[in-house]
């Protein structure tokens, strides 16, 4: 049985330089050129990547003044550097004289960045502070444009770091609105509400980073995509307890609910399918190396404490997504970078308690020996396989006629949701609500041009 | 340490604490020295042998004539920076003890690994073998370079690095105690790392 569709009249609207994106994004679908078309991934570069706050980096990646790392805000190579001064700063990798790279360390710790090209020399506040042989030039080198660019806002939120480029834009703090309660809540389950990055899993896939955002609060594919890691972390158990388990029994109507927030960020709260008790979470945690041996040495240095402190070793059941590329997850600080329109990174860093004020005292090393472990568990065993399955996607998309990507779970069935007051809605694990309204956010964003204004440093 | 005397490695993981990690730790640190070098040919042909073997049969995906290989008690380190670090306190690129091999094995034949459908074929080269001594009479540490190329779904790719073996002597030959697999680009992004290295 088939039926005949009429096409849409696309063709004359993806040929020319204008994309009309109330025809590409439908409340129940999505066109396939989303994910495909250059052109469009080149536009999402300045009015997505370019309007938004963007996360760059966590803080402890550069806790000391002059301590650096690169990234990436869209393709723009950054530096983001603790200047001598203690400022945070998102410098444009790129010198201004004839655009080279002016640092090529993944991270470290430099009062001053010299370009490897011609010499051209800047502090790490950005600016330029020497010229090999100046005599040759007429021109007057304390004006702006020789000093580097960089991002004009550069913001922490709790260890954080994000940018916009974008004048415009919200305080970070109203950008991110409700997604705030999760990810306070994730922070403050750590002693001193502190955590370090030590470290990541890194992959990256042929396929669009849009699926990943995609991926991020979808309870659908659980148990399909990670059947093998589901398999393989209960094949000891009777039943099925451990690791994402908790999905298998009718996931609709379950314990795991889905929240949608303004500005395209979501979190799915699994918190819930798991008992409120010391040690429920350390009890559904997969089977990892050195699992059985620190457990029985903190119980016994710590007989009152243990189970709490072994819950800190354990992945947290959240997954908090903030528009456009960072993730919470489990443990771990989830970093998604666009290359092309169709290649994508994904970093997994992980996390380590830190424990500033004391409190867990010695069981702070086997804590973190084991949580290295756990969090290892997910990118190794179950990310690959959904990696996977967003390559074939990409793939499946080159099927031309066949244009629409569906996400219209759950439409039409409004008694599957309540709204919270701040413009959150709420609904089952398993919906598709969530896509539906960041792609919304996603068509406006791409309907305006972002007033752009990046800085340099004056005098 | 508080735990039962014997306990089986496939099915719990007491071995791997705090003295288990410095020993492995400190077991490839400054350990391919010139002055260890065994030079004897018939000792280094032995090793090598034995490392084309475990070639083969990850090649041929008999992984678990490949665990037979291993110590019941061992590890398989794949570190996730150049200067490998301490597992307790950062990410591994990944870090095994015998259970979590076995885990990834019991994964791979599932037929549910989608990162692994259709399976990877892979065909390694092992060089460079060079043996070296140890405090220990009964061990000694091989380093080799290998190069695997993998078809993943149709795409033809390398691996490129080098793995450190701590190898115990045994009467019918060498079980593997420890292997570190160095990957050059350790730290970079990597598509679909789900082969066994
Ligand atoms: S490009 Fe940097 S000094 Fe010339
Ligand atoms: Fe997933």
């Amino acid at each position: 049985m088939t039926t005949q569709q009429k096409p849409l009249p696309l063709e004359p609207i993806l040929s020319g330089r204008v994309h009309d994106f109330d025809a590409l994004v439908h409340e129940d679908k999505v066109h396939r050129s989303l994910y495909t078309d250059p052109a469009i991934f080149d536009l999402e570069m300045t009015r997505i990547f370019g309007a938004v706050w963007v996360f760059l980096a966590h803080e402890s990646q550069v806790p000391r003044p002059n301590d650096f790392v690169r990234a990436r805000l869209g393709l723009r190579p950054l530096i983001v550097v603790r200047d001598s001064n203690g400022v945070l700063r998102a410098l444009y990798n790129r010198c201004t004289h004839r655009g080279a790279t002016v640092c090529r360390q993944d991270r470290g710790s430099a009062k001053a960045f010299q370009c490897p090209y011609h010499g051209w020399t800047y502090l790490n506040t950005g600016k330029l502070s020497g010229v090999p042989w100046p005599e040759g030039y007429s021109c007057d080198f304390s004006r702006p444009e020789f000093n580097l660019m960089q991002v004009p806002r550069v913001e922490s939120y709790r260890g954080f770091v994000f940018g916009t480029l974008n004048a415009d834009a919200p305080a970070l703090t109203d950008y991110l609105g409700p997604v705030r309660r999760p990810l306070d809540e994730w922070l403050d389950r750590h002693p001193g509400g502190a955590l370090e990055v030590r470290e990541a899993n890194r992959l990256k896939f042929n396929g669009n980073w849009k699926l990943l955002y995609d991926n991020s609060c979808d309870g659908y594919h659980v148990v399909f995509s990670h059947r093998s890691l589901l398999m393989m972390e209960n094949r000891f158990q009777e039943g099925d307890g451990k690791g994402m388990s908790y999905y298998k029994d009718s996931p609709d109507t379950g314990p795991v609910k889905l929240y949608s927030f303004p500005n395209a960020h979501h979190f799915k709260d699994k918190r819930d399918a798991i008992p409120k008790r010391p040690g429920a979470l350390w009890e559904i945690e997969g089977l990892h190396p050195g699992m059985e041996h620190y457990e029985a040495a903190l119980r016994r240095d710590f007989p009152d404490r243990a189970d709490a402190l072994l819950d800190l070793a354990s992945s947290e059941p959240v997954n908090i997504n903030v528009f456009p590329n960072l993730h919470i997850l489990g443990n771990h600080i989830q970093v998604s970078e666009p290359l092309s329109v169709a290649e994508t990174a994904t970093t997994w860093y992980g996390t380590a308690v830190v424990d500033p004020d004391g409190e867990i005292g010695e069981a702070l090393g086997p804590i973190n020996a084991l949580r290295m472990r756990t969090q290892e568990q997910f990118p190794t065993f179950g990310e690959v396989d959904d990696l996977a399955n967003f390559e074939q996607i990409q793939a499946g998309l080159a099927a031309e006629e066949d244009a629409w990507i569906y996400m219209h779970r759950g439409l039409g069935l409004p008694e599957r949701y309540s709204a919270a007051g701040d413009g959150t809605t709420v609904g089952p694990a398993t919906d598709e609500v969530f896509m539906r309204d960041y792609m919304r956010v996603y068509r406006r964003l791409m309907q305006t041009e972002p007033a752009i204004a990046p800085t340099r440093e004056t005098a | 340490m508080g735990a039962p005397a014997a306990q089986d490695p496939s099915a719990s993981s007491y071995y791997v604490g705090d003295a288990f990690y410095r020993e492995l730790i400190e077991a490839f640190a400054d350990w391919d020295r010139d002055d260890l070098a065994i030079a004897e040919p018939a000792r280094r042909d032995a090793v090598r042998a034995f490392l084309e073997r475990e070639a083969r049969l990850l090649d041929q995906a008999r992984y678990e004539d490949w665990l037979a290989l291993y110590a019941p008690e061992c590890a398989y380190w794949i570190p996730g920076t150049p200067e490998r670090g301490d597992p307790r306190r950062e990410i591994t690129f990944a870090f095994h003890d015998r259970r979590q091999l076995e885990d990834r094995i019991f994964r791979l034949r599932t037929g549910y690994a989608w990162s692994q459908h259709p399976a990877s074929r892979t065909v390694r080269s092992v060089s460079n073998v060079e043996l070296f001594a140890t405090e220990s009479a009964h061990i000694v540490m091989a380093r080799s370079n290998f190069l695997i190329a993998e078809l993943l779904d149709g795409d033809l790719r390398h691996w490129a690095g080098w793995a450190g073996h701590r190898l115990q002597i045994t009467a019918d030959g060498y079980s593997i105690l420890a292997k570190q697999v160095n990957l050059i680009d350790c730290d970079r992004n990597v598509r679909n790392p789900s082969i066994a290295f």
